[in-house]
């Protein structure tokens, strides 16, 4: 019979005004996998920090291995065989991947050396296990994000949990790191471990997952066998309500040439030239690392380019800087919105309005409080960002809503040309559908919006048309009638084909 | 719910209920400190700290560092003071003085922005620049404006009376209303904050940050000068090592206050309690009359526990 390994029982965590969770239950079980799901601010992150002794709870009891047990930090539930392998890389980008591994419980000779030749051995044999093939000297940061996330599970696996918690680990990993991550998890399963299983990508949990349990709004809605559910099942679960359509594409018609980018070249991007008409989306796709961000960034002015040139509306625009960008009409929405895009101890409103605060102050420099306000206050009306209220700190929201702040301070701008990079990553189901619907409307009303993205069906569903880019060059130019994932992966690996103009 | 506000105002005012504390126990062991005459003797002590930690706040407010405060301080007084004897208008001046103290600042900014240099160490160097070029410039000794036209009015700038209180305490006040102003109610204050918090965000979001640093090392320059003018005019005289380890001084009065080394979290109020709390502390032993050398112990004891107490409470 499925055992639970550890029972969490009425927990209630209280922050200053909010009630993040409210009396959830919650439990994993031997040797399977549970998946937690949720929409953003459902509560899963939260649940997961009381676990691992970040935050103490508030209310309820937590039964490990038929104990009463109670966690003051991280360290504790370490030791009492919990991992968790955060969204957010938790690595040292100067160290070695074996170093990393081993912070902290580096293996030590009888004088008290690092015993490198044990350490990096070690290191080989857990990350060989992972299927990754770096020697374990490289240094961290000079890796893909997806092989550092190997890193993380490599470290976890050091530590010979029983319990692992792998908070969205696939967010960005490429197809061929999923299936081997899976593979590690099913093994790691036979071995009598249990896992939780936080992630957004529903199609992943009928592949992994053995249970899930629903929260919602911070209350645990349900637990169910995966065996008993179905993908529009769960969403109902999610969300409360049911989903008709994932992808709400609409037809606009395009108006004329807004931006001309040719022979575009510098250290990141070779030779790239594209179009892009008002009311038009273009989707770019390709691998980590293809230079994609780094298109968008340098067409937005935040890396130089080398040769090259920009027209917007037909005319010549030099762009050397984002102020230069912005001017020029064009905004980024980062794709990494903690590191680049907020400023996370800083409000709503501070955030919202950071690039457009010229316009809400007089020319010697004074902010109009009043002004600033009502514009913030509509956007968070009309974004339906979740929060008590545009004073709130931007770290303290979740997700989905940290993104919607960072796409309301692009649009206070009034760009005439929106670059999204990643609009969705990291975001719920419910949050991921009504920023598809905002990007819709800026569709609508005549903006020109690139999105970067990995996802495919993302790409599948919003974009007019699509370019894919492998090692900086634009590798496929495909029309949305005769794009499909196939023709698109056969393009981001840089096999010639699908079907360039 | 009630008790979390209660608490939450508390940690908000705690620096302002310790200096209060702080006070009413020099005042049960020295009644005299409470003297109208003493009161104003410690604001005016204070001011001279206190003007060059509101241009300290703003740069750590930004996540950088003004090591170079006090020898800027130092040689806006010695050419204040030479300018005074060479016969020149009280306003051409101050004037001049404020803008060497801003080029100064605006060097490190640019050093520190465009050459991508820490700010400790470009201040560093920057500080010992200024100290060897007041040295040269003074030859190593006072410059003595008594013999002066306009020595007395220059005097007035530290020494002087308005209805009954010392001129210093006026222009502190100003500068730490502006202060606030720009802090809290502009762009440039905005930008200040943001910058702290994540410069790189600020930079995406459109911001030139290299225009915000060279304009916050630019203040601060010019804020260190004009308490150089203060202190020059006090001593009617302008001494060479004016000035030396005041940076330090307005450094933990920042940090006093609550604002965080790390950048964009603090306030320029915190800062006026951080001077306060050093200037109080400095009265109070000389009314208690402990020796200088025990008064650097008990103020360096002062720092860590208060700096230690903040940190819990986080």
């Amino acid at each position: 019979m499925d055992q639970a390994i550890l029972e969490m029982k009425g927990i209630t965590k209280e922050f200053p005004g909010v009630k993040a969770l409210n009396s959830v239950n919650f439990r994993i079980v031997q040797g399977k996998v549970m998946a937690l799901l949720g929409e953003n601010g459902a509560g899963k992150s939260t649940l997961m920090k009381i676990l691992t002794g970040v935050y103490p709870k508030t209310h309820g009891t937590i039964i490990y291995e038929n104990k009463e047990v109670t966690f003051n930090t991280t360290k504790d539930s370490q030791e009492s065989g919990i991992a968790i392998i955060h969204q957010e890389l938790n690595l040292i980008p100067q160290l070695t991947m074996g170093e990393n591994i081993f912070l902290g419980r580096e293996p030590v000779n009888a004088m008290r050396k690092i015993d490198s030749k044990a350490l990096y051995k070690e290191a080989e044999k857990l990350l060989r296990r992972l299927g990754v093939t770096e020697d374990p000297r490289t240094i961290t940061g000079e890796l893909s994000i997806g092989k550092q996330q190997m890193v993380e599970i490599a470290k976890a696996l050091s530590l010979d949990a029983k319990i692992i918690i792998m908070d969205e680990p696939t967010d960005a990993l490429t197809d061929n790191e999923t299936e081997n991550l899976f593979r590690v998890m099913r093994e790691l399963k036979k071995e009598g471990r249990s896992l939780v299983y936080i992630s957004h990508r529903l199609k992943e949990i009928f592949e992994v997952c053995d249970y899930a349990t629903v929260l919602r709004d911070g209350e645990f809605v349900a637990e169910h066998a995966v065996s008993e559910l179905t993908e529009d099942k769960i969403i109902e679960l999610m969300v409360g309500r049911k989903l008709t359509e994932q992808f709400p594409r609409i037809e606009s018609k395009l108006g004329e040439c807004q931006l001309e980018v040719r022979h575009l070249s510098n250290e990141y991007v070779k030779d790239v030239s594209f179009t892009l008409r008002k009311g038009e989306i273009i989707g770019i796709s390709g691998l980590m690392g293809a230079g994609r961000t780094e298109l968008a960034k340098t067409i937005y002015g935040a890396i130089p380019k080398e040769g090259g040139e920009i027209l917007i509306g037909g005319k010549l625009a030099e762009i050397r800087s984002p102020q230069q960008g912005i001017k020029a009409g064009i905004s980024y929405v980062s794709e990494d919105r903690k590191r680049n895009g907020l400023v996370l101890g800083l409000s709503i409103k501070e955030n919202m309005t950071l690039s457009s605060l010229k316009s809400f102050s007089s020319a010697l420099g004074t902010l109009s409080n009043i002004q600033e306000e009502e514009a913030s206050k509509n956007y968070v009306k009309n974004m339906s960002i979740r929060t008590p209220g545009i004073n709130q700190l931007v770290k303290n929201l979740s997700g989905g809503n940290q993104q919607k702040v960072s796409i309301t301070k692009s649009l206070m701008t009034k760009p005439k040309i929106l670059i999204l990079d990643e609009p969705t990553r990291g975001v719920d189901v419910g949050a991921k559908k009504e920023i598809y619907d905002i990007i819709n409307n800026f569709k609508k009303e005549g903006m020109s919006i690139i999105m970067i993205s990995s996802e495919i069906p993302e790409i599948l569903g919003m974009s007019d048309r699509i370019l894919v880019m492998h090692e900086g060059r634009i590798t496929g130019e495909l029309n949305r009638e005769e794009a499909t994932q196939e023709s698109i992966m056969k393009c981001a690996v840089g096999a010639k084909g699908g079907a360039s103009k | 719910m009630r008790t979390l506000l209660q608490k939450d105002t508390l940690m908000k005012y705690k620096s302002v209920i310790g200096l209060i504390l702080f006070s009413a126990i020099v005042t049960i062991i020295n009644p005299s400190f409470l003297s109208m005459s003493n009161i104003l003797n410690v604001f005016r002590q204070t001011s001279i700290n206190a003007i060059i930690a509101a241009g300290m706040t703003f740069i750590i407010l930004t996540g950088g560092i003004d090591l170079s405060v006090g020898s800027v301080l130092g040689l806006a007084g010695a050419i204040a003071a030479s300018m005074v004897t060479g016969g020149q208008n009280i306003v051409v001046v101050l004037l001049a003085a404020i803008l060497i103290g801003a080029a100064i600042g605006a060097v490190s900014g640019i050093v520190i922005s465009k050459g991508k240099v820490q700010a400790f160490i470009a201040t560093l160097a920057m500080m010992t620049l200024a100290r060897g070029y007041t040295l040269v410039y003074t030859d190593g000794k006072p410059i003595g404006v008594e013999e002066a036209k306009s020595a007395e009015v220059f005097a007035s700038i530290g020494s002087g009376y308005l209805f009954g209180i010392p001129i210093p305490i006026y222009i502190t006040a100003l500068v730490f209303i502006m202060s606030y102003y720009i802090l809290k109610h502009t762009r440039f204050g905005r930008y200040v904050y943001a910058m702290g918090g994540n410069e790189e965000a600020t930079k995406l979001s459109g911001i030139n940050v290299d225009r915000v640093k060279i304009y916050v090392y630019a203040l601060s320059g010019a804020l260190a000068a004009l308490a150089g003018i203060i202190v020059t005019a006090r001593l009617s005289s302008a001494q060479p090592q004016a000035g030396s380890g005041y940076e330090l001084d307005a450094i933990a009065a920042v940090v006093l206050g609550g604002t965080s080394l790390a950048g964009g979290i603090g306030s320029i109020f915190g800062t006026i309690v951080g001077a306060l709390i050093i200037g109080i502390l400095n009265n109070a032993l000389n009314l208690m009359n402990v020796s200088s050398y025990y008064q650097l112990l008990a103020k360096g004891l002062v720092i860590l526990i208060a700096v230690l107490l903040d940190r819990k409470n986080k």
